[in-house]
């Protein structure tokens, strides 16, 4: 029986692209946007996502380069927000990203945790991005790779399953 | 343990060496065959051999850490007098591996797929993969698309039909693809197109097509493109 957990998981993404989003460059990812918006609306663990009355957040451009794209979302879990990252068709447009956007020199993705029935702000998501740039993985702002548990986690959140089921 | 660990020999080399009993070897192969837990009797039956002694070599394998074995209530009935929970076995979901003098591959790979991010050299990586897959097919014996499944087949992926689509159980890059999924899915994807094109296996196509639970990669127009093939 899953724990009820206190915290949700944040995750926020900045993106350059590499021509407007009307042009025939970008075309291909407007064109995927709708459907995999409506796909992680549907995964498991799926709580809230940053969007306009367009359905999507590409209209927001929160930093001084207004070329600068962010999506921010919430989930009820890492591995709910990681299978949905890694493990649908998402991962093929992670796959193509380059066709549509620079590649960043610094960390370009930051994930933490919040309480659950919270939304994060813009300006939470910025500030939360700098410290990762700035002090690397670290329970308040960390990554897929170096991912830190949710403050007063029990010690036995990810123990072992114990081999006798229930 | 983790991919970057030192790798402990003599416990994965014992394991391997269970393996030598014909009986255990066949019992495991059909326990890892199956996509999904196993009990002992579908394995006695399967294999030709008694209960008895099939859950003897099941328990050994257990022990060795190359299957897992869960417990479970297969009937409906609860409380004092339901019977015995059923013993369940599956593959183990553990990497077992020893390689005679010690190589340490995964580390690599790890270094390498970190390195290929951090560059933004995935292109290249890409390129690589696809000329690898065609490399390996034309070393490979057959051509076209009967072919396709038997070499998917020999390296490893675990090829099942899935209504249309050939779907792959196994990834065979699951670490490195686990901490680096863009890096070692792109290059398995590329990878598998290299395969087909190698293969001269036309009209049969390979998509990006992830699930939980198994390899990233889909193959389509297979059954049409065999059709043709016989026509």
């Amino acid at each position: 029986m899953p724990e009820r957990t206190a915290h949700h998981l944040a995750q926020v993404n900045i993106a350059l692209p590499r021509a407007p989003v009307d042009s025939t460059e970008l075309a291909d990812f407007m064109a995927l946007l709708d459907p995999i918006n409506l796909l992680a609306d549907h995964s498991p663990g799926f709580v809230w996502r940053l969007q306009t009355e367009s359905g999507n957040a590409t209209e927001i451009r929160p930093f001084d380069d207004d070329r600068l794209m962010v999506n921010l979302s919430v989930w009820a879990s890492l591995e709910a927000l990681r299978n949905f990252v890694y493990s649908t068709r998402h991962l093929d447009v992670m796959r193509r990203r380059r066709e549509w956007f620079h590649r960043l020199a610094e960390a370009y993705l930051t994930l933490w945790w919040l309480p659950a029935g919270t939304l994060p702000t813009i300006d939470e998501a910025k500030d939360r991005l700098a410290h990762l740039q700035r002090h690397g993985p670290g329970p308040d702002a960390f990554t897929f790779r170096d991912p830190f548990p949710p403050p007063g986690a029990s010690r036995r959140a990810g123990a072992a399953r114990p081999l006798l089921a229930g | 343990m983790g991919p970057m660990d030192p790798v402990e020999p003599d416990q994965d080399l014992v394991a391997i060496g269970l393996l030598r009993e014909p009986v255990r070897r066949a019992l495991y192969g059909y326990v890892a065959s199956r996509d999904g837990e196993v009990g002992r009797n579908e394995a006695a039956e399967a294999v030709g051999v008694q209960r008895g002694l099939a859950a003897f070599h099941l328990d050994k394998l257990v022990d060795a850490g190359l299957l897992d074995a869960s417990f479970r209530r297969l009937g409906e009935r609860r409380g004092p007098g339901a019977g015995r929970p059923a013993k369940l076995y599956r593959r183990a979901a553990r990497e077992v591996a020893a390689s005679l003098p010690p190589r340490a591959y995964q580390t690599a790979a790890h270094l390498l797929a970190e390195a290929v991010e951090q560059a933004g050299a995935e292109p290249a990586l890409y390129d690589s993969a696809r000329r690898g897959g065609e490399a390996a097919a034309r070393q490979a014996a057959g051509a076209g698309p009967p072919a396709v499944e038997r070499l998917l087949a020999a390296r490893g992926y675990e090829p099942y039909p899935d209504g249309q689509a050939l779907r792959l159980r196994n990834c065979p890059f699951a670490t490195v693809a686990h901490e680096f999924p863009v890096v070692a899915c792109g290059m398995n994807l590329a990878f598998v197109e290299g395969l087909l094109a190698g293969l001269g296996a036309d009209g049969v196509s390979a998509s990006m097509d992830p699930a939980p639970g198994r390899c990233c990669v889909a193959i389509h127009g297979l059954a049409e493109a065999s059709k043709n093939n016989n026509d």
